[in-house]
């Protein structure tokens, strides 16, 4: 059916696209578009146009700051799946970092409200498969969480088999090593409570799931 | 797991039911030391814990109802059923007791949560196996949580390691109707929906396992097996806590905030 034809997705880091998944060591931060295949390509806009749109429209959904970690935006921290124009319909699709994530209808409301403010009638879709994990938290809002004073997620942890399992997080202030975990369930879900024995400061470690 | 075999949709339906109740109850549970905790690092995990449980509940829920098709939602589903259309295991709706019960409960239910999202990671149902991919993180999160207090009470003093055993000895009824299989399971692992769940008792005695040798806890054997929850038949424990779990929507039905 002609018309529930999806436009090309946008999304701003080559191969973090849905759905295939994380793409570690990939830090190459290209714009990248799908190609419309041919039979759908007469149907666009030209595609000066159409390429102009979708930047705009990922522009003003990633900007979204998250509600409860707002040094970062949805697209820092890669929850932000892509956003595609669909029959003139800006479709983002969102996905939450834990199941019981108070957060995300809030960001779900945000997104589609930065998006009709941007003059674009707007839809956010949920996904939940595949699951996000934290390696999808970009560069950028690795190094934003730690001026923030988050510690940002190591790579090793979240075993099962490591009980009392220890990582090495480094203390976002004075990037001292020598830190303890005060508990695994700080002030949201997503944050481990720790504090660093060097400069004596409590800190939150953002979980590696 | 095997080959796509159709599953009728009344019984994907009783099997997310549930699963999602197996997970709204003990979401409730952990609720309810929320305030209460013996520190406030506990009383800030225990809320967080129950926020997955619930989290999870919500989207399978969700998922009966939508292939349920007929117009319920998550919440009729959460707060409008009666006990007997509860189908959550027994172990969960236990009564907290005191700390060490509820970890152990915690790391029971975790352990053999454990294998099950692991194995629905890659089921045949697309739906179910995101929910999985997601909690299977989060569980390997209470595992350790839980273990970490079975150990460190266990191991402990006097008292907290009689506490610890007296949690053995209390939830010990409960553990083997986990592990039962049934009709409904039986034609879910058919479809390769979700594992058999007798066939998740050797990891989750893998991962219990190991916890209660470095406690120095030993399991007991208990004299008989609590059942019934699967269907329907819950203790007087299960009342009450619907009681409070229910009652704002039976007060005011159709209340929204
Ligand atoms: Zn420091």
């Amino acid at each position: 059916m002609v018309s529930e034809r999806t436009l090309p997705s946008f999304s701003p880091l080559a191969g973090r696209r849905w759905p295939e998944g994380s793409d570690e060591g990939q830090r190459e931060r290209v714009r990248s578009l799908h190609r419309p295949s041919s039979p759908c390509r007469d149907l666009l806009p030209a595609s000066g146009e159409k390429e102009e749109l979708q930047h705009r429209a990922w522009a003003a959904a990633a900007a979204v700051p998250d509600p409860e970690v707002p040094c970062v935006t949805v697209a820092d921290l890669g929850i932000l799946r892509s956003v595609e124009l669909v029959d003139g319909v800006a479709v983002a699709k969102v996905t939450p970092t834990y199941s019981g994530c108070p957060a995300v209808l809030a960001i779900e409301l945000a997104v589609e409200a930065a998006l009709r403010d941007a003059g674009f009638e707007a839809r956010v879709e949920r996904v939940i498969s595949p699951a996000w994990t934290t390696d999808w938290i970009t560069p950028e809002g690795r190094d934003k969480l730690r001026d923030y004073g988050i510690a940002p997620p190591e790579k090793t942890s979240s075993s099962i088999r490591s009980l009392f399992g220890e990582i090495e997080v480094a203390c976002p202030r004075c990037g001292s090593s020598d830190t303890e975990r005060v508990s695994e369930f700080g002030s949201t879900a997503c944050k481990a409570h720790w504090r660093c024995l060097a400069c004596r400061e409590p800190f939150d470690y953002f979980k590696c799931i | 797991m095997g080959a796509a075999v159709a599953i009728d949709r009344e019984t994907l339906v009783t099997l997310l039911v549930r699963l999602a109740d197996d997970h709204l109850v003990l979401g409730h549970r952990l609720s309810e030391w929320c305030g209460h905790a013996p520190m406030l690092e506990e009383d800030l995990a225990m809320p967080n814990m129950a926020l997955d449980l619930i989290g999870q509940a919500r989207a399978l829920y969700a998922y009966a109802a939508e292939i349920e098709g007929r117009g319920r939602s998550e919440d009729d589903f959460a707060y409008l059923r009666r006990e007997r259309e509860y189908l959550n295991c027994l172990l969960v709706e236990r009564p907290n007791g005191d700390f060490a019960q509820t970890m152990l409960r915690q790391l029971y239910v975790a352990a053999y949560m454990e294998p099950f999202w692991k194995a629905a990671a890659s089921s045949s149902d697309a739906t179910l196996a995101g929910i999985a991919a997601k909690a299977v993180k989060e569980v390997a999160y209470h595992i350790r949580h839980a273990g970490e207090w079975v150990v460190r009470l266990g191991d402990g003093t006097e008292e907290s390691r009689r506490r610890m055993e007296a949690a053995i000895e209390e939830l010990a009824p409960y553990i083997d109707e986990l592990f039962e299989d049934d009709a409904v399971t039986a034609a879910a692992a058919e479809a390769g929906i979700a594992p058999q769940p007798s066939s998740l008792r050797p990891a989750f005695d893998r991962i219990v396992g190991p916890i209660f040798a470095e406690a120095g806890l030993t399991f007991v054997t208990p004299p008989y097996s609590q059942r019934g929850g699967r269907k329907g038949m819950h203790g007087e424990a299960m009342g009450f806590l619907l009681a409070d779990l229910q009652h704002i929507q039976r007060t005011y039905p159709g209340a929204t905030w």
